[in-house]
């Protein structure tokens, strides 16, 4: 008999002592998440105050009864959101496409052709992944200038469209292929090139969107580089126009023209997420760093 | 036979590799070599391209230079309060999240959200929160209100509060890399050592303590590498909440400082740019050196 109590108190125990542990730990996780979702609640709210209600609140409120679209209809109109965001996706597009070239050429060679000093050529690529951006964006300034190539889309995009991560990764990836696929597209007198494209883009595109993902992401938030090569409006792209939106802008009291001026920067890449949620998760914790 | 086909690929190799040696030569082998030129070219003139003399010139100037020393401090202050913090909230995230099963993968993909915004975008938002106006004193300051603090303005007022600020937006824009790398880790720990530790009757903090941590070590430690390199390289957040001037605001970092240097109202000083560039190369490289020692003694793999 007693036993029998102790067991059911034993029990009783540990489900208490589960539901106590699993509801601090929820509202852990649930407290980051207010505090990771509050800024774009607090930016979508104010870029849908009017102008006269935002600044007649000294107290801010947390919701609004009379949303409005007027602010995004001045973001388009007083300032060139429309030109920086024309800007940025042809930057972004640029970079993406040549790099995608480059790189899928010289993995390609690292991983399937053979050739005098390839070890050589692939342990040099390999060391300049430990070099930091802002060692050489210096001379990079210099070359650019010196070629007449600032304000223009050259300018921008030629430093970013290699990269020595996604050449690897990529490389990884083709060597997985097995060999004898190319042994009998060699036999039959297929070319190096056309083998490329009919049989190792196709069996690698996840590995390719990933990369193209994070390239794109990467191109989107550029803020340093289009910072030095501009200085000409017309050619800036989203980051320095927000920048310039917020100094120069709308003036400094219309917070809620500049609110609907970042969701409108912001909404692209959150939906690109939504949509690859997964490719680009996993493609981040193989390598990605911010920055 | 196959020896022979592939034997023919010399050149071809070489012109498959073309484009991408003509873009690093270009833009990462030859300005790697230039940057130590320029830092040693004394009295560089940018538009005639000259130079007077060739020493050390240009690290004394930068070493003597307020504005660097305040860039430096603030660099620090920043490492040293966001590197551990950051890290300790995302394994404090991660183990919560892979204790749970609902909603996990709603949080995750909540948490990672700060990883796709634009910095400088959101920075803005984070300044209106904190910022103390004529016409409001901010969100924030409305919440300190609440516990009866006093309102400060976080964005133009005293260093400490500027310093919180950056801090608190430095987390939350790293946190979602080291929440997402530490949640991997720690599902990939074998679940064979947490089930024979339940048999000895472990109690879960000593699992924790003794399994967890020392399997997922070493990406802790990687978290702790790439974080330190980040957190040097800090400027985009610095200038989404305080502006582009930020040698004004006293709340410059390096990065910032190398390219105040370069361009802008104070710029057109490639020399001095380079040479500080450099003196934080060589800093970041000491701080990973010193981490790679540690780690050797500390990290099981």
């Amino acid at each position: 008999m007693e036993n029998k109590i102790d067991y059911g108190k034993i029990e009783k125990n540990a489900k208490v002592r589960k539901t106590v542990v699993n509801v601090i730990t929820y509202t852990l996780l649930a407290f980051w998440a207010v505090v990771v979702l509050f800024p774009f609640y607090w930016m979508i709210l104010t870029s849908v105050k009017g102008y006269g209600e935002y600044n007649s609140e000294y107290i801010p409120k947390f919701f609004t009864l009379s949303p409005t679209m007027q602010n995004y209809v001045d973001a388009f109109t007083t300032v060139s959101l429309g030109r920086y965001l024309t800007n940025t996706v042809i930057f972004t597009i640029a970079t993406t496409a040549i790099m995608l070239v480059v790189i899928t050429l010289a993995a390609f060679a690292f991983a399937r052709l053979d050739f005098k000093g390839k070890n050589i050529a692939f342990v040099i690529f390999l060391s300049l992944m430990m070099i930091p951006n802002e060692l050489v964006i210096i001379t990079n300034y210099v070359t650019i200038t010196n070629l007449d190539m600032r304000n223009t889309f050259q300018g921008l995009i030629l430093p970013s469209v290699t990269s020595v991560f996604y050449i690897y990764l990529l490389k990884e990836n083709f060597e997985q292929i097995p060999d004898s696929l190319y042994y009998a597209a060699k036999v039959d007198g297929t070319s190096d090139l056309k083998y490329l494209l009919k049989v190792m883009i196709p069996i690698s595109k996840p590995t390719l969107v990933t990369v193209t993902i994070l390239k794109i992401i990467e191109c989107w938030n550029s803020y340093v580089w289009p910072r030095l090569i501009t200085d000409d409006e017309n050619y800036y792209l989203v980051s320095n126009g927000i920048q310039e939106i917020r100094e120069n802008g709308f003036g400094r009291e219309n917070i809620p023209a500049m609110m609907a001026a970042v969701v409108v920067i912001s909404l692209p890449l959150i939906v690109l997420f939504l949509v690859f949620r997964k490719q680009i998760m996993e493609g981040v914790s193989r390598g990605g760093t911010k920055g | 036979m196959m020896k022979k086909i592939l034997k023919n690929n010399n050149l071809k190799g070489w012109l498959y590799l073309l484009p991408a040696i003509l873009f690093l030569g270009v833009f990462m082998v030859y300005p790697l070599i230039d940057v130590f030129i320029y830092s040693f070219e004394e009295g560089y003139n940018f538009a005639s391209q000259t130079y007077q003399g060739v020493g050390l010139y240009n690290y004394s100037y930068v070493l003597h230079d307020p504005y660097f020393l305040q860039a430096v401090k603030n660099t620090f202050i920043l490492v040293i309060i966001t590197v551990p913090l950051s890290t300790g909230i995302a394994l404090l995230i991660s183990v919560g999240l892979s204790s749970v099963e609902k909603l996990r993968n709603l949080f995750q993909t909540i948490y990672f959200l700060p990883y796709v915004t634009n910095t400088l975008a959101v920075g803005l938002v984070f300044m209106i929160l904190f910022k103390k106006t004529a016409y409001s004193d901010g969100l924030i300051n409305l919440i300190i209100g609440w516990f009866g603090g006093s309102t400060v303005d976080f964005i133009d007022g005293p260093y400490w509060a500027k310093m919180f600020v950056l801090c608190f937006y430095t987390v939350w824009v790293v946190l979602p890399f080291k929440i997402l790398i530490l949640t991997s880790a720690l599902s990939s720990v074998n679940q064979q050592y947490y089930n024979a530790a339940k048999v000895d009757g472990t109690s879960k903090f000593r699992t924790f303590m003794r399994i967890t941590l020392p399997m997922i070590s070493p990406m802790i430690f990687y978290l702790v590498i790439t974080g330190f390199i980040g957190a040097f390289k800090a400027y985009s957040d610095v200038v989404a909440l305080f502006g582009t001037d930020l040698n004004a605001a006293e709340m410059n970092t390096i990065v910032g400082y190398v390219y105040d240097m370069l361009y802008g109202d104070s710029g057109g000083y490639p020399s001095y740019a380079s040479a500080a560039a450099i003196i934080l190369f060589a800093i970041v490289l000491t701080i990973t050196c010193i981490n790679l020692l540690i780690s050797k003694k500390n990290v099981h793999y």
